[in-house]
């Protein structure tokens, strides 16, 4: 590994850091509460390991029942993660540095914070591999090491509102939020999507809300388009 | 140890996880990304994070729209770890003081 590789590799773990803290109270309490419903720990432990979904790990162990209904289950995942589509359509673009071969496996751990983090990255530097595996790496091992801890510890497991955890990612998004500031076009999108989503959210039951937010900035996006003059493509300041 | 219909009904999981983490790649090979296609495209993280979020920063109540406003605040002027630790410290505050 050279010297580049490992610091970029490095750069990718710090970047996690506040999202790894924030992860742990919620993966004991989604391991304790799939234990509840009846899962094994190493049932657990194959879930997190394959799927590496949170909220769509939450709502599934939510709705579970045994024997466990395959496609209910696998309906409700995809909805929950139709974001996602969204979310790799947009990275796609900033995965020049990866082999060709390689994008689909990178992309199995295009978790939303991970997502976040890269797309932040990308915006400041080219993405690297080495970069995008250290988020991931991270992120991985500590999605399932807290998962299956919760799994195995049962209850007793710290409430996450109780010290605020849930708020937490609300945060870490903020913060990621201001780095795809672009001025006045950023304004419409982000009051098109809080629009969209608060309508959704109070109207439609499910996380619809997330992909009505969504679809709704990039429609504002498009629409307030102006072609730019030769020579002024990119970023605008 | 392991429940077949448990292990289906995770592998199903796994499949349409991923299926949607690789769908935007062959998304963006079909369509042509320019212009206004790829303003739009451009505009996918700031709408995806803010649709995320939207429902925690508008509807829960006057503690966390605060906190999200001191975590805005405070993530233009700080490092990423330390505006989260002001914002989750501010929602703890807010929330004890309106209950």
């Amino acid at each position: 590994m050279s010297n580049h590789t490992a610091s970029e590799f490095r750069a990718g773990v710090v970047a996690t850091l506040p999202a790894a803290v924030a992860v742990v109270p919620f993966g004991l309490l989604l391991g304790t509460r799939a234990v509840e419903q009846g899962l094994t720990v190493p049932e657990v432990a194959l879930m997190s390991a394959t799927v590496f979904a949170g909220s769509a790990q939450f709502v599934v162990i939510d709705i579970w029942t045994e024997p466990a209904p395959w496609l209910v289950l696998a309906l409700t995942t995809l909805l929950v993660n139709i974001r996602h589509v969204l979310m790799s359509a947009s990275i796609a673009g900033k995965l020049g540095a990866f082999a060709p071969a390689s994008q689909p496996f990178a992309m199995f751990f295009l978790a939303d914070e991970i997502w976040a983090l890269a797309e932040q990255r990308s915006v400041r530097a080219p993405l690297t591999p080495a970069f995008y595996a250290g988020l991931a790496t991270h992120l991985y091992l500590n999605w399932v090491f807290w998962t299956v801890t919760g799994a195995l510890a049962g209850k007793a497991i710290a409430d996450p509102h109780a010290l605020g955890f849930d708020f937490a990612f609300t945060a870490i998004f903020i913060g990621l939020l201001t780095g795809f500031w672009r001025g006045t076009p950023t304004a419409w999108v982000l009051a098109a999507s809080s629009a969209a989503a608060v309508a959704v959210k109070l109207t439609v039951p499910g996380v619809w809300y997330i992909m009505a937010g969504g679809l709704a900035g990039v429609v504002t996006a498009a629409l307030i388009y102006r072609p730019a003059r030769p020579c002024s493509e990119g970023a605008a300041p | 140890m392991f429940d077949p219909a448990t292990v289906l009904a995770i592998a199903a999981m796994a499949v349409v996880t991923w299926a949607t983490r690789v769908a935007g790649l062959w998304l963006v090979r079909v369509f042509t990304i320019e212009g206004r296609n790829a303003a739009a495209l451009d505009a996918v993280p700031a709408a995806i994070l803010m649709s995320v979020i939207a429902p925690m920063v508008f509807m829960t109540g006057p503690a966390e729209t605060l906190a999200a406003g001191v975590t805005l605040f405070a993530a233009f002027r700080l490092p990423l770890m330390a505006a989260v630790a002001l914002g989750v410290g501010a929602v703890v505050l807010l929330r004890a003081a309106i209950f």
